[in-house]
């Protein structure tokens, strides 16, 4: 009885909000066309693409695609470009933000810890074409400030980017140096949100500052700690593909391909569409996996996990 | 009362650990400024500073010729004019579409809101790819057309949640509920009581539309063919990352001063490139963290 008055009220609820619906088409209808079009134009990698024949007329070739990837000889490197690079910027980059935050909660002086936020939030609004000007001009091994500097002090000058074995540094640390402030933000959010009670019985207990940051801050900050961290990881495959195009050069192209690059180059500068949708959907597949199996043992060892 | 608390002494290891913290905290600020300041105060230097590497903190030889060179580049200044057009055009989209998906989705009564929001955030997670978004782009025509720039990414799921959990928390149900019994259509509403009360999340979502317009690059990479089009960053990206130093405007100059002058450029082109942003970022600081702030408590 109560279902059916349920469902009535249902339609009629939507019959009096039809303009709700109405107002809600058009983005719904961004997503479907620019978001599950897609997904569903991803049987291209399924498939052997003739241009005549558009992405359906085309004739299914099953898994050849992905095979063809595997036992590309570039296969194993791009893995271990994409893999490398990631848990580098997750292993570096995760705890500076949490420790930042930490420190700047500390600081009572609050004129000196607005600046502090301003300068370090700033960078995070440089675009990635700027952002890569900047690598460029500071580390190019002639006039670069960086050589410049170590020319002074009798150092002989390095060619950054024409190292392989430095790219994946350089891109790191550049990266921490843009959004550590950003990033930073949400743990001070968590901080300011910790129950006050637990810094006065820490008071009474005599707990030292650090003592302090170590039993109540952190825990305090659990999780949101953990949230974040599962979304680095379900990003992991993610790793910012402009930059690393943009920083890319014939030189150091042995340690900076990775799988997002090489779709692009594969896929639109050769026109190899059904390749490159294969070795892409294959990134996607792996981080998805990668999000689930964090989120799982998030569930398992903490209380916190987004889903 | 506050402040007694923190006259109590504290002990020497606790004075330490703050000289130490306050010790990096200093050293972070010093490598987060330093850069800045350096291609600020080498964009205002005069050319042969910069190429012989004499700029350390401020301007030397304080000169605007990098400045006076770019804004007689004809295509830095269609850049800019078209990032222009892009930032206007994409935020004012951008807005309205989040706008008008978050609203409804904020409404607790609103029937297929759940299965809504899932379809939403699953975009988050999976995607179909490049190639097979450049082919629904490809198909509907808008290789080559500013459209390319707009559309394909006009709405952010991120936004969206951020939208949705400001709308739920400050439009109380009650206000919804005494409007309908009065007999406001939920179109009416929106705009008259909806969209009034709504001007800080709107604030919020316009500057980082506008902030991620003006910086987008990469579907101006892949999307445009034609160089009229091409917004700034792509401009800046072939001058500074590609080399190719405006040459129309320096060929009639000597070689080597020709050469000290593309390195200047460089500075101020990054400079230039960024002022929009740098004007507006006070103000967009505080919003991007109450937005940040509202979306996380979500999160």
């Amino acid at each position: 009885m109560e279902a059916t008055g349920k469902r009535l009220s249902t339609r009629k609820s939507i019959a009096r909000h039809w303009q709700l619906y109405l107002v809600i088409a058009p983005p719904l209808l961004f997503f479907l066309i620019f978001k599950y079009y897609p997904m569903l134009n991803a049987v291209l990698a399924f498939k052997d693409y003739y241009v005549t024949k558009g992405i359906w007329g085309s004739p299914w070739v099953g898994f050849k695609n992905f095979e063809l990837f595997f036992e590309n000889p570039m296969f194993w490197s791009l893995v271990k470009n994409t893999l490398l690079i990631s848990f580098y910027l997750l292993l570096a980059g995760f705890p500076i933000p949490i420790l930042l935050a930490l420190m700047l909660n500390e600081v009572r002086n609050r004129k000196f810890k607005r600046f502090m936020q301003l300068v370090t939030f700033a960078p995070y609004f440089i675009s990635t074409v700027v952002m890569v000007s900047i690598i460029m001009l500071f580390l190019a091994p002639r006039l670069g400030f960086v050589n410049v500097f170590m020319n002074h002090l009798g150092m002989d000058s390095i060619n950054f980017l024409g190292k392989p074995g430095m790219f994946s540094s350089i891109y790191v640390w550049s990266d921490i140096w843009q959004t550590a402030g950003y990033s930073a933000v949400i743990y001070l959010a968590a901080l300011s949100a910790v129950d006050p009670t637990l810094y006065e019985a820490a008071k009474v207990d005599g707990a030292s500052r650090f003592q302090k940051i170590w039993n109540v801050d952190l825990p305090g900050i659990l999780p949101t700690i953990t949230i974040i961290l599962i979304l680095n990881v379900g990003s992991v495959m993610a790793i910012g593909f402009e930059k690393i195009y943009l920083l890319q050069n014939n030189l150091n192209i042995a340690n900076s391909e990775i799988i997002a690059t090489y779709v692009y180059r594969v896929g639109l500068l050769n026109a190899n569409y059904s390749f490159a949708t294969a070795v892409g959907l294959f990134n996607s597949v792996i981080n998805l996996v990668l999000l689930f199996s964090i989120n799982a043992l998030a569930r398992r060892f903490s209380k916190s996990s987004i889903w | 009362m506050t402040t007694v608390t923190h006259k109590i002494k504290e002990s020497s290891g606790d004075r330490t650990f703050m000289i130490v913290v306050y010790a990096i905290l200093a050293v972070v600020l010093i490598v987060v400024l330093y850069p800045l300041i350096y291609i600020l105060s080498s964009s205002f230097s005069s050319p042969s500073a910069v190429s012989a590497g004499r700029v350390w903190l401020w301007p030397v030889d304080f000169s605007l010729r990098g400045y006076e060179t770019l804004f007689k580049n004809p295509q830095v200044l269609t850049g800019y004019g078209n990032s222009l057009f892009y930032t206007a055009s994409g935020t004012i989209i951008s807005v309205t579409l989040t706008v008008m998906m978050a609203y409804p989705l904020s409404r607790r009564s609103f029937f297929g809101r759940n299965a809504i929001m899932m379809i939403v955030t699953f975009t988050m997670l999976f995607s179909g790819g490049l190639i097979p978004t450049y082919m629904v782009v490809r198909e509907l025509g808008m290789i080559d057309t500013r459209w390319a720039l707009i559309i394909p990414n006009a709405v952010w799921v991120w936004q969206v949640i951020i939208a949705r959990s400001f709308f739920q928390s400050s439009i109380p149900d009650e206000l919804v509920e005494a409007s309908e019994i009065d007999g406001c259509s939920d179109l009416r509403f929106m705009g008259s009581v909806v969209i009034p009360l709504s001007k800080p999340i709107i604030a919020v979502l316009v500057l980082m539309y506008a902030v991620g317009q003006w910086n987008a690059y990469f579907d101006a990479l892949i999307y445009l063919k034609t160089a009229d089009k091409y917004p700034l960053q792509l401009i800046l990206r072939s001058i500074i990352i590609q080399n190719n130093s405006g040459n129309s405007v320096m060929d009639a100059m000597k070689q080597v001063e020709r050469q000290q002058l593309s390195e200047l450029l460089k500075y101020s082109l990054i400079v230039v490139a960024t002022l929009p942003v740098l004007i507006i970022y006070p103000f967009v600081q505080r919003h991007f963290v109450q937005g940040m702030l509202v979306g996380s408590v979500k999160g």
